[in-house]
Parts: C-alpha cells; structure tokens; sequence
C-alpha cells in the first residue's frame, strides 16, 4: 500500500462525499425557499406544518434522521429503498431543507416593508416585487449564514458512513483495521483542501455583490 | 377641473380612531400642503390614497371613477388594487429606493414590467426625468452612492415615471439634512410649474406658506382647517390652528 494508492482511494471515497453535497444542495436549495414559503403563509395551517416539520428536523440529530431514512421504508412499508446512497441523499435534502429555510425566512424578512410598499405604489405585482426587488436585498444578506451552513454540510457527508455509504472516512477506517491509522488523519486534507475553495468562492461571491447596500 | 373628491374617509386602528371623517377636493395642477403634528393622520390618510392600507368608510375618487367605496364591502382584488394605485404616486420619507439598482434603472424598473411602453420609449423618457431632477450626471449611480437629497430626487423621478394623476409626499425632507431640503423642495417646485397635481404632507412651513394652492392643517383624526395659504397661516379661525402656528413658527 504506497501513498498514491491510498491517495487514490480516499479521493474515490471523496468523490462520493462531493456527489452527495453537490445533489443535497441541487434539492435543499429551492426545496428550502419553497419551505420558507410555506412557514410565512397567510394560511395557519400550512404555517403550523411548515415550523413544526423545521422544529422536528432541526431538533432532532442529522444521524438518527438517517437511520430512519434508510430503516423505516423496509420495516414500515416494506420497500427498503435502492441504495444506501439514495437514503443518505433523501435524510440530507430534508434536513438541509430545513435549515436553508431559516435562513431564507431570516432574510426575507429583514427586507425592510418599505421596499415591498414602494413597489406597491408602482404597481408591481407581489412576484414582481418578490423576483426584482426582494430577492437580490435577500441574496446578499444570507451570503453569510449560507456560507457557513454550506461548509458544514461538506464536513456533514461523512455521517453517511453510518448506514455504511463508502465515503472517505469509512475508506479510511478500511486502512485502520489494517493497522494503517495516517490514512485517517490524511482525509482532512480533502476536506480543508475543498471548503478552502469553498470559502474563496463565498468571498467572490460577496465582492461581486459589493456594489450595493442593503 | 376636479381631479381628485375625498368623502367622509373614516379609519381606525383596533380603538384608535385615527381618520374621522375627512373631506377635501383638488383641482387639477392644484398643489396641497398638509401640515400637523404628530399623529394627526397625515401618512394614515396618504397610505389610503395609495390603498397601502384600507379606510372603514368614506370614498375616493379620482376623475370621476371611484377608486375606493367603504360601503362596498366586497373583497379587494388584488389586480384592481394595482390599477387604481396608478392613479397615484407616493414618495416616501425614507426614499425606499431599490439598492441593487442604479438611479436609472430605478426609475425604469416599474414602467418596464408595466410593458406599456417600448424600451426606447422608456429610456427616453427616463433621460427626461432624470433631467427634470437635475441628475443626468447621476443616471449610473447606485443609491449607496446618492446623498439624501439626490436619493429623494431619484425616488420622486421613479414615481413620475408611472405618470399618476396625483402625486404624494410624505415629508420628502424630514430625513435630510438641513442643508439638502432645499434641492427637493426646488424640484417639488419645478413640478407645480409643469402642473403636476400634488399633495404634500410638510412640516416646511415656508414651504407650504409659498408654494401650496390649498393647505389643510389635520389634528387629532379631523381637518381643523382647510384654505388658501393666506386664510390657514394667516389668518386662521381655530384654535388648534393658531396653537400650532404659534408653536411652529417660534
Ligand atoms: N399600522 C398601524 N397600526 C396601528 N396604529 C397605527 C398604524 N399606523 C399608524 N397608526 C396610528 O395612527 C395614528 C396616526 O398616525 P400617522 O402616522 O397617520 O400620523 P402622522 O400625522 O403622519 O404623524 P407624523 O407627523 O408623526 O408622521 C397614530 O396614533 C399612530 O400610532
Ligand atoms: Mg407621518
């Protein structure tokens, strides 16, 4: 077992992590506006539903979401779901769903009323208001929490080990029962190799969006 | 001509009667100043002009169409809300401009979703109002960049562009520096010269003193006291009136 070899491994391992960040978010990203959405309604019920779905789902840990995500359809309805992947994804896009709302909640409502009220007097429609005015103030407000909840989610993948998804630390702790205990240490390189881009393009992001106040 | 008839308009807030019955007419090109203390119901009274909130009885009506009926109680759409703010303009204390957009794109912002208009059309007349305020050299800047005062001029171009029928302040000074009031109440000025219909909520004195067609100074929910500026500041029949005048020309 030479470094490339191993490096080679981890990095397949990593690859998993990556693709399980990258769909988390492709999902949790518009299924947590949406939830916002629905935890701002007019209608009380939807806005019950919504904040009690956020408070289980944020109130309970990521780890137990997934075992129930990857046990319950087989013992309950007996229709185990297709791999493990699958279930890791679906645990990671509801609880990332919940708290992407949050933050979308936190932004949207920090929106000063006089923004919404001068796009009332002329005119616009509440979508119009929310898509050309709201939503920029919004985006660069959450810039930050995003940043933050996003770099924890890339260091949250490796949970999905639990219910045995061959990430990299589980690749790693193949190494460790075979005495080898630096591959495991080595793994923190990826992470802080990746989120290092990760914050680098935030900071990009921020920059870009330096032109305006809000 | 009469462009705009306000009838008995009566609004509360939970117990606190905040409009009692108010009354007034405007003539077109007509400039009208409200002035009063605080709490009085001037911004109340505006906000239901511009239907951003909804009185409990009263109408409004603007060139012969009614725009609001308390005793129609039926629900508000929102579709027909929308057209008949158009009628209507508001400039806003605090400017509430749009921060992610330059003051140009500010102003063409409503007119383009509005779709009535081609691009040409609306960048021309954009070029226009942003002369009208003294701006042109100011088209590309963001409001972060703006001084107050050119940020309120920016904010009365934006209203312009929907072309209402009666244009609203909201004391377009107050949050300004001393210094910078005087930009704003020059272009106010400029627009009663082109024969824009106004109301103008001030606590500018000389301002309403000088420029106004009609002043109606509002107490407690009511019109204490409706005329030209000679018969209000000068001589004036109410009591409240004179109380006020006195405390604010001290
Ligand atoms: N959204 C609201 N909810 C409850 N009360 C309100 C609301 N808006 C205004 N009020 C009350 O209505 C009364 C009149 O307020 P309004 O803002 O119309 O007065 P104003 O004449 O504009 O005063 P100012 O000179 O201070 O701007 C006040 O007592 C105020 O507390
Ligand atoms: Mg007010």
């Amino acid at each position: 077992m030479d470094f490339s070899t191993i490096t080679s491994d981890l990095l397949s391992g990593f690859l998993e992590n990556l693709k399980l960040f990258g769909l988390t978010l492709a999902f949790s990203l518009p299924l947590g506006l949406l939830l916002s959405f629905c935890s701002m309604s007019k209608i009380p019920p939807i806005r019950w539903l919504a904040k009690t779905f956020v408070w289980i789902i944020r109130g309970t840990p990521l780890m137990l979401q997934l075992f129930i995500v990857f046990f319950v359809p087989g013992i309950v309805f007996d229709a185990p779901l297709k791999t493990r992947f699958t279930a890791a994804l679906i645990a990671f896009v509801i609880n990332y769903s919940a708290y992407f709302s949050e933050i979308y909640r936190g932004g949207i409502e920090s929106i000063p009323v006089g923004q919404h009220e001068a796009g009332m007097v002329l005119g616009m429609t509440r979508k119009q208001i929310f898509f050309k005015v709201v939503l920029m103030q919004v985006v660069k407000k959450i810039i930050p929490p995003m940043s933050n909840e996003i770099i924890t989610l890339v260091k949250d993948t490796s949970l999905a080990r639990v219910i045995a998804v061959a990430e990299i630390i589980m690749v790693a702790d193949r190494f460790t029962a075979r005495g080898m205990i630096w591959p495991l240490f080595y793994t923190g390189v990826f992470f802080l190799l990746f989120n290092g881009i990760l914050t680098l393009l935030f900071g990009a992001i921020e920059k870009k969006l330096d032109y305006y106040k809000v | 001509m009469t462009v705009l008839e306000v009838k008995d308009l009566r609004k509360s807030f939970g117990s606190n009667a905040v409009l009692k019955g108010v009354s007034f007419t405007l003539d077109k090109g007509e400039v009208l100043s409200i002035i009063g203390s605080s709490g009085g119901g001037k911004t109340t009274l505006l906000r239901c002009l511009n239907s951003l909130e909804f009185a409990e009885e009263g109408t409004i009506t603007v060139n012969g169409e009614v725009m609001f009926d308390g005793a129609d109680k039926s629900k508000h759409k929102e579709k027909d809300i929308r057209l008949k703010r158009l009628h209507f303009g508001l400039v806003f204390q605090q400017f509430n401009l749009f921060p992610q957009y330059t003051a140009k794109e500010n102003i063409m912002l409503a007119p383009k979703l509005m779709g009535n208009e081609s691009k040409e059309q609306i960048e021309q007349q954009t070029d226009a109002l942003l002369e009208r305020v003294g701006l042109s050299d100011k088209a590309d800047y963001y409001p972060c960049m703006l001084s107050g005062g050119q940020q309120q001029r920016v904010a009365i171009a934006r209203a312009l562009a929907m072309k209402p029928d009666i244009l609203c302040f909201d004391e377009p000074t107050s949050a300004l520096d001393p210094e910078l009031t005087g930009e704003v109440l020059k272009v106010i000025k400029g627009l009663k010269d082109s024969d824009t219909t106004m109301i103008v909520v001030t606590h500018e004195m000389g301002f309403a003193q000088n420029v106004s067609d009609k002043v109606i100074f509002m107490a407690k929910g009511v019109i204490e006291e409706m005329g030209t500026p000679e018969e209000v500041f000068e001589h004036p029949k109410s009591e409240v009136t004179k109380a006020f005048l006195a405390n604010a020309t001290e």
